[in-house]
């Protein structure tokens, strides 16, 4: 056998503790929700344009909303039903989006989907058929940033991309629904690989794991065996390596340009999440759209956390309850993992396609400690996984000098949190270096329609 | 040592540096003539006229270059200084020899009246102390997703202290002798709550304390005092001043005629009327929003 050996990205990054409490919780159905709300925009780019209305009856897996554009995602009903009404609901962020409500009335499923579990490894679709059907299925980046995949897989003509990334690495702590993805799907994802390979034209693609999921990574190597073209990668437990500039490094040793031009395909990579590639298996093998995600629900206290497969606009409510209810000392609800996701203002917030896990803190440890003055101990500059200096960063946000702050490239940040993290005074470094992200996307985009 | 060495030695500096200091001054003299920038004087007239703030308001950087403005410009219907007000107008206009401009006082108005008690914190936010911020990542800590977020954002860009937090409501108070409407505090709410609305007569004036635009039972349960777009005040206005728009009502400042009529159909009390003498049949509804 292959000697291990573990690669990683080159500057910064931390440790945080794993706290993967659900690594060995199967995969369980979460059954049918009473009612789901959908959002439009779940991707990023156009809202999809809705082509149902109220009172019609859809069945699960049809086509409820189409992609408006070539850079948006289709939606399909997640479950077979009435559509109810057409309301703005809260996301995740707070903020009221527009949604499809549709009332459950059972689980009939469109004609020709196979919702079998049969493995089907010959690929039949030529890479015109591929793309299309990824895109019919609406399949957007489930790992977390939502762009649609079929843009993907149809790179600038002047851009040629020769490695196929596959990010299995699953770097936050807490979460574990890819993990289980790739130990219960593990056949299904060599074929998904094999789909995405063929739909790039390419031979090489790279599964970049992290380390601390060995019994993924022996899975894989044994049923990638008869693939020359796949590879399994081991790589060190450190955070951000699921990040797509650090995997992109430490699987290729290759470097995405900085923002806002540098793009994976720059550097000759496309980056696929696992969970993405499974629902591209799905959707070209078995022609079901995009309607269903593993989500972890994990946290000290909760009597029955684990891994489920939810369909889209479910209720968080629920998936908490299957979890065993909110535990009484709860302090803060996350959509994602403690380092990069959102603390939720309620529960009652629907799953969207890049939802993947949901992180219940305890009271004592869920509030942010008080801030004090910077002691200048450089910690942020030297964990900042992109060479930036969060600190200065912070204050040129705080004073609105964004001249300056474009020339110390706050544009690069990836938003990974170590610097928060790292800082001893506890100051809310990402909180304004955020802020100063969207005002200086602002200001751009203003200066370049002027 | 030797005086009669020293005396010379002084004498000679002296008459040496004076000679420098001369020559230097005669060519200065030359210079500054021949380069002589001429500077219209009325620029120093005008910016003697002007408040000295250098706030902006009046969209140009400092009162210096407003001042400057002011005399390249062939009228001054475009050009108006909200700090000085119409006086300070007045006198550039005489300066000017042209006629003066006369706008009406206006004053910052705070369009949330939810208070700790009126408005139940849903969440505990915990980040960066900025609304700025706040806004960016959680929309609100309340049910309403308008309200005012009560850090503050106003409060420091008020280059006139007329604003404080007030520590028992949680909600900006605008001080009405201090506030010069220069606007500034206007783009810094991210939630767009202040609005400069006409100061009115004798101080007094009526506006809807409210900019929640969900529907009537939505706002009402995220907040006590919410417009819930009943349109009640939209029937009883004699002068059709007030519009309902996406279930919220707006008083047009130009229409209104100050009856107060509507002031106490509003069934959440989302109406306020500013420095009305209270009226003697009824119980005091609410008054003050601004401290006089």
């Amino acid at each position: 056998m292959k000697k291990l050996t573990s690669t990683t990205f080159p500057q910064g990054g931390i440790h945080p503790v794993d706290n993967k409490l659900t690594a060995d919780k199967p995969i369980q159905d979460l059954g049918l929700p009473e009612s789901v709300s959908v959002h439009l925009t779940q991707h990023i780019g156009k809202p999809a344009t809705a082509i149902v209305q109220t009172g019609d009856t859809v069945k699960a897996g049809q086509l409820i909303a189409k992609a408006d554009g070539f850079i948006s995602a289709s939606l399909h009903a997640p479950v077979s039903g009435r559509i109810e009404k057409f309301i703005d609901v809260m996301d995740q962020t707070g903020y009221k989006k527009k949604a499809v409500i549709i009332k459950t009335t059972g689980d009939e499923w469109q004609e020709g989907i196979d919702l079998s579990s049969d493995l089907i490894s010959e690929i039949q679709s030529d890479r015109e058929a591929i793309i299309q059907k990824i895109a019919q299925a609406g399949i957007i980046g489930m790992g977390g940033a939502g762009f649609p995949s079929h843009v993907k897989l149809q790179p600038p003509k002047d851009k040629t991309i020769e490695y196929l990334l596959i990010n299995g690495v699953e770097c936050e702590p807490f979460l574990t629904s890819d993990h289980r993805l790739m130990l219960e799907k593990s056949r299904e994802l060599i074929v998904g690989i094999q789909i995405l390979l063929k739909a790039l034209k390419i031979n090489k693609a790279r599964v970049g794991v992290e380390e601390n999921k060995q019994d993924a990574i022996e899975l894989l190597r044994q049923h990638a065996a008869n693939d020359p073209r796949i590879e399994i990668h081991p790589l060190k437990v450190w955070y951000p390596q699921g990040g797509e500039r650090q995997l992109v490094k430490a699987l290729t040793n290759r470097e995405i340009p900085p923002p806002p031009k540098g793009l994976p395909h720059d550097t000759g990579c496309a980056v696929f999440n696992v969970a993405t590639t499974f629902a591209v298996y799905e959707a070209v093998q078995k022609n079901k759209p995009c309607v269903e995600r593993i989500v972890t629900v994990t946290g000290y206290n909760l009597t029955n956390p684990g891994n489920f497969r939810v369909r889209i606009g479910t209720s968080v409510t629920q998936l908490i309850q299957a979890a065993g209810g909110l535990p009484d000392n709860a302090g803060k609800i996350l959509s994602g993992g403690p380092m990069m996701g959102k603390a939720l203002p309620q529960t009652d917030i629907p799953i969207t396609k890049t939802m993947g896990g949901i992180v219940i803190l305890p009271e004592d440890q869920a509030q942010r400690k008080p801030s004090v003055e910077c002691i200048r101990c450089a910690k942020c500059v030297s964990v900042c996984p992109l060479g930036l200096e969060p600190y200065l960063l912070m204050t040129l946000s705080d004073k609105e000098l964004w001249e300056r702050a474009q020339e110390e490239k706050m544009l690069s940040c990836c938003e990974c949190a170590c610097c928060q993290f790292i800082c001893p005074s506890h100051r809310p470094l990402l909180d304004y270096i955020r802020r100063g992200k969207a005002v200086l996307t602002q200001i751009l985009l203003s200066a370049k329609t002027k | 040592m030797d005086s009669n060495y020293v005396t010379p030695v002084i004498l000679y500096t002296i008459l040496a540096l004076c000679t420098v200091g001369i020559t230097a001054a005669v060519i200065l003299y030359f210079v500054a003539q021949k380069f002589k920038v001429i500077k219209d004087p009325r620029i120093d007239n005008v910016e003697q006229a002007l408040p000295a703030a250098n706030c902006g308001a009046c969209g140009y950087p400092g009162c210096r270059a407003f001042a400057e403005a002011c005399v390249k410009a062939d009228d001054l219907t475009q050009l108006y200084c909200p700090v000085g007000g119409s006086d300070c107008m007045g006198v550039i206009a005489k300066i000017m020899g042209q006629e003066a401009q006369t706008r009406e006082k206006l004053v910052a108005v705070v369009r949330c009246a939810g208070a700790y008690d009126k408005r139940p914190r849903t969440i505990r936010y915990d980040g960066a102390p900025t609304c700025a911020i706040m806004h960016q990542t959680v929309s609100s800590d309340t049910g309403c997703p308008n309200g005012c977020l009560g850090l503050g954002d106003c409060v420091r860009v008020c280059r006139f202290d007329a604003i404080r937090m007030d520590p028992v409501t949680g909600l900006p108070v605008v001080d009405q002798d201090k506030c010069t409407a220069c606007g500034a505090c206007v783009p810094a709410c991210p939630k767009d709550i202040i609005e400069l609305r006409k100061k009115g007569p004798k101080d007094r004036r009526i506006f809807i304390s409210c900019i929640n635009q969900d529907r009537g039972p939505v706002a009402r349960k995220a907040c006590q005092v919410a417009c819930i777009g009943c349109g009640i005040c939209v029937k009883t206005c004699p002068f059709d001043a007030i519009t309902l728009n996406n279930n919220l009502a707006y008083i047009d400042p130009d229409k209104c005629k100050l009856c107060r009529k509507c002031v106490p159909v509003c069934p959440t009390h989302a109406i306020w009327e500013v420095n009305f003498p209270p009226k003697p049949s009824k119980e005091s509804l609410v008054t003050e929003n601004t401290t006089t």
